[in-house]
């Protein structure tokens, strides 16, 4: 390990710098909002938190975010997997489109979606026949959620698959475990925390969207309402408290979440000396 | 949350027909299943942004581009970009020097900080700004009695861009600067250097490419914000606008053409996200390269 | 007097890397900070660079107390283990950088970089970037930059470390041209005592933070302070001896020891020191050769004593030739000199050449 020089100029000034942008950006805003609700009191917070609009959008946020980082959960994994472990053609190609929900910007994304998950739309066709309403409906709200998050599943897999000893797998193989063996025995349990680092990002990401599911959701009280177009709908119809409240909420999980992200990745990395 | 925006520093990709590989059909199906999902979920919906945008044609698309308000939106886009990114640029180089290159108490914590607005929803980041600046925010009172405005104005919006940005550079940065080591530092050091000079002709020519990728990064989601700025910016057409608050007003309005505009518009943010995805790929393949080189050449000093 | 290191000492938290730390280092002189790895002297060395500030005590250059003089005004050549050259840079920039900051004139800056790729046998290297050189290479660009601004002393830290050993003896042999060409007063880190012996005037050796010994490559040799420096320098046989009416014993042998009290002692003699032969009515003891090791001139052997002991020595090629010598020969032997070892292992007595035998004619190697 290199030795940090405490001989390096700068760290005073640089340090001092960073403290003020982030205090004037991050601490201040944060501190004021959370100062604000805390004038209001427990009861009063509670009660606005609480209310059954904003339960009701918890309970969509939380299930659809749930839902598109498990489906990130699995397609991110093969995608990733396919992307480092096999060859084919344009794989290059295939893997910079990996980082189109990253770049896209989510009302692009959200007005993309809707349409095409409209009843008329390109996919939607489909799936209108089935009886399934994709666009304007939860199902949307989880497509959204899925299309924006995926790159954080794969980008967070890939480079671990990538240093992953191929020695492992191939000492398993020479002891006589079959391949599917040797994947669940080898391979998954070392991936495992990685793909549990990927889920909370996917999920993080996801929980706080709200461009892109505004454009391909009904935005219905209580139905299809996501948890930020609650605070926006309040915010809009000036009850300040109502939308500081639950904004409160959203900033702490949002907060348990990193806290959450740093602790997995710690564990991901466990095994590395 | 380091996995966010710095991924893919990856080494050379080793594979060949190996005696552990899946059997064939396994393989098949994995590549097909995966390429499937890429072409369902993020091909088709990028085509279909120009396919709509071009729906009645060329003429109705360059119409809908030169409309006041949605120029007047590439401006204000432009502007917003043009006073965010360079600050965040100061601003990660900072942190990631301090972070990077010195040891100190409470660097975790800083570091989470940095993260915070990739965890935070927009829409709580936009809020945060309203409770101090809005008409019945902390500030409000005073900000009125002087006519300022902040919310529902230019301000509040590179305010709140500013917030959801700025972890792009550091968090580039960061990485590339500790990758680096300090040793190059410190023989400027040894040989005279200051501070500035040091950093100048040393730390800045060596991680010029983490820079750049970061503020490639900034840049993008500065433009296509959306969540956070629609908080701030009231929507005012043809005053507090952005390009994707254009987007939502022309997609929520009833007519049908107002809809094709709206994917018109769009596409605009769609080839920003294609031009961005271009450089950000040939960056890649650039520190892959110059990666490969490097190793190449340390193997050579063993003969 | 170039450097003067007094009282120096410096801790890292709870962890003390230096203490009391005294040396002096004269005008020209060519010197190794030798010790283990993780003992101190690379930090050591960063002090006297001012790369790393000093918990107590004073650095003195040529005169001037240092303390406070930040790196960049110290006016040292520092070399790093790595290298450390600026990869963005060519190797002309690099050796060119130090003298742009102490804004030469551009002809000045020309001329001086092409006196130095000459001196250090890099033309035609001068448009190479760093990844494009050899590791020898590398280290003679690193030497380059550090010299280019003419530093009063020029420090390297572990310099032929990180290449490989056929290009180390080049670099060494090579360092030692350079010196001698340009006297410039030149510190080198190193934990290899070989190296430090062949390319140094004088050594300071450092272990767990503490200054053990200076002195020539002889005088740590062959009058090291120490049990450690002792060991430190070279091979050493250490046995345990028991000591009784001035006699101390381990299984047959006899070490005759005048003035030490009864009881453990522990006493160490270098493989030089033990003679052998294959005529076993020539020395005093009988053992059996058991293995030889070959170490290119020299040669290592091994032998075992009735009592199971194993003692090391060493010969020529040829007095291993003209001996008769085999592994699980029988063999008589004998130790010329030793040393006893103090209990606590800090100080030493002198050596005790044995009284009953003949006047060494071994020239005596490494």
């Amino acid at each position: 390990m290199f030795r940090k020089s405490n001989a390096l100029p700068g760290f005073k000034r640089t340090l001092g710098f960073t403290l003020f942008y982030l205090g004037l950006l991050v601490i201040l805003p944060a501190g004021g909002m959370i100062f604000r609700v805390v004038q209001l009191g427990w009861g009063g917070f509670w009660h606005n938190a609480t209310s059954a609009r904003a339960l009701a959008s918890y309970e969509l946020s939380f299930g659809a975010s749930f839902f598109a980082a498990a489906v990130n959960a699995v397609f991110g994994t093969i995608l990733a997997w396919v992307l480092v472990r096999y060859h084919f053609p344009f794989k290059r190609l295939v893997d910079a489109l990996v980082d189109v929900p990253f770049a896209l910007p989510t009302a692009v994304a959200g007005l993309t979606l809707a349409n095409m998950f409209s009843p008329n739309g390109w996919l939607g066709q489909f799936l209108e026949p089935w009886g399934i309403k994709a666009a304007y409906s939860r199902l949307g709200v989880v497509i959204a959620l899925t299309f924006v998050s995926l790159p954080f599943m794969v980008r967070t897999i890939q480079p671990v698959l990538e240093q992953m000893e191929r020695e492992t797998e191939e000492a398993a193989a020479t002891l006589g475990a079959g391949r599917l063996r040797t994947f669940f025995t080898v391979v998954l349990p070392t991936l495992m925390p990685t793909v549990m680092t990927g889920f909370a990002l996917s999920f993080a990401r996801a929980l706080g969207e709200y461009g892109s599911v505004i454009f391909i959701s009904s935005n219905m009280e209580y139905k299809t309402e996501i948890t930020p177009l609650v605070i926006i709908t309040y915010l809009e119809q000036y009850e300040y408290a109502a939308a500081m409240s639950i904004a409160v909420v959203m900033l702490f999980i949002s907060l348990a979440m990193l806290a959450a992200i740093n602790l997995l990745e710690r564990w991901a990395g466990r095994f590395q000396s | 949350m380091a996995g966010i925006v710095n991924h893919k520093r990856r080494g050379a990709t080793v594979k060949s027909q190996r005696g552990s590989d899946e059997p064939a059909w396994v393989r098949w199906l994995l590549i097909t299943l995966g390429l499937a999902f890429v072409g369902i979920f993020l091909v088709l919906p990028l085509v279909n942004v120009f396919v709509q945008a071009f729906q009645m044609g060329l003429g109705f698309y360059v119409k809908s581009l030169l409309e006041a308000d949605t120029v007047h939106a590439i401006k204000l886009t432009l502007l917003i970009t043009c006073i965010t990114v360079p600050l965040n640029t100061i601003f990660g180089m900072a942190a990631a020097w301090c972070i990077a290159k010195f040891d100190f108490k409470g660097k975790a914590f800083l570091i989470t900080l940095i993260d915070l607005p990739f965890a935070v929803s927009p829409v709580v980041a936009g809020l945060m700004f309203v409770v101090w600046f809005g008409r019945q925010g902390i500030f409000g009172g005073w900000l009125e009695e002087h006519d300022i405005k902040i919310i529902f104005a230019v301000p509040g919006m590179v305010l709140a861009t500013t917030f959801i940005t700025f972890p792009f550079v550091a968090r580039e940065l960061i990485p590339v600067m500790q990758a680096t080591g300090t040793e190059q530092e410190q023989a400027a050091l040894t040989l005279g250097a200051s501070g500035w000079q040091t950093f100048w002709h040393v730390t800045l020519p060596s991680s010029k490419w983490g820079v750049i990728y970061g503020v490639i990064l900034c840049n993008a989601r500065a433009m296509g914000e959306f969540g956070a700025v629609s908080v701030v910016s009231g929507s005012i057409a043809g005053s507090t606008e952005t390009i994707p608050l254009r987007v939502d007003k022309l997609f929520h309005s009833a007519s049908m053409a107002a809809g094709v505009s709206a994917f018109a518009v769009a596409s605009l943010l769609a080839v920003l996200a294609l031009i961005t995805l271009v450089i950000k790929s040939y960056l890649e393949w650039r520190t892959e390269r110059d990666h490969a080189l490097a190793q190449e050449a340390t193997g050579e000093v063993g003969n | 007097m170039s450097i003067v290191v007094r009282n120096i000492g410096k801790q890292f938290g709870d962890v003390v890397a230096a203490k009391d730390v005294n040396f002096e280092i004269r005008e020209g002189e060519l010197v190794a900070l030798l010790g283990p790895s993780g003992g101190g002297k690379t930090t050591v060395l960063r002090m006297i660079a001012g790369l790393e500030m000093p918990s107590e005590g004073d650095i003195i250059i040529r005169g001037q107390r240092v303390n406070d003089v930040p790196v960049q005004k110290r006016n040292i050549g520092f070399v790093f283990q790595n290298y450390a050259l600026f990869k963005t840079m060519s190797v002309a920039k690099n050796i060119a950088f130090g003298l742009k900051i102490k804004k030469w004139s551009k002809a000045d800056i020309e001329s001086r970089v092409a006196e130095l790729l000459e001196l250090l046998e890099l033309r035609g290297l001068e448009k190479r970037y760093p990844h494009q050189l050899s590791g020898g290479q590398r280290q003679r660009v690193a030497i380059a930059r550090a010299l280019a601004p003419k530093p009063s002393v020029l420090l390297l830290d572990e310099p032929f470390g990180a290449v490989d050993a056929k290009i180390r003896q080049e670099l060494r042999e090579w360092l030692t041209r350079l010196h001698h060409d340009l006297n410039v007063t030149t510190l080198f880190v190193t934990h290899d005592q070989e190296e430090a012996m062949e390319v140094s005037n004088r050594i300071v050796i450092i272990a767990k933070g503490r200054l053990e010994q200076i002195g020539t490559p002889r005088e740590v040799y062959e009058q090291p302070k120490n049990e450690f420096v002792a060991r430190f320098i070279g091979v050493m046989n250490v046995v345990e001896a028991e000591v009784k009416n001035g006699m101390g014993r381990v299984g047959e042998m006899e070490f005759p020891l005048v003035n030490v009290p009864d009881g453990p002692a522990r006493l160490g003699f270098r493989p030089y020191a033990v003679q052998i032969s294959s005529d076993l009515t020539q020395f005093r003891y009988r053992a059996v050769l058991r293995r030889t090791f070959f170490l290119g001139i020299m040669l290592r052997v091994e032998v075992e004593l009735a009592s199971g002991l194993i003692i090391r020595a060493r010969m020529t090629k040829e007095e291993y030739a003209t001996l008769g010598l085999r592994d699980e020969l029988e063999v008589s032997m004998q130790i010329r000199q030793y040393r006893l070892l103090a209990t606590d292992g800090t100080s030493l007595a002198p050596e005790v050449p044995v009284s009953y035998q003949l006047p060494p004619h071994i020239a005596e190697g490494i």
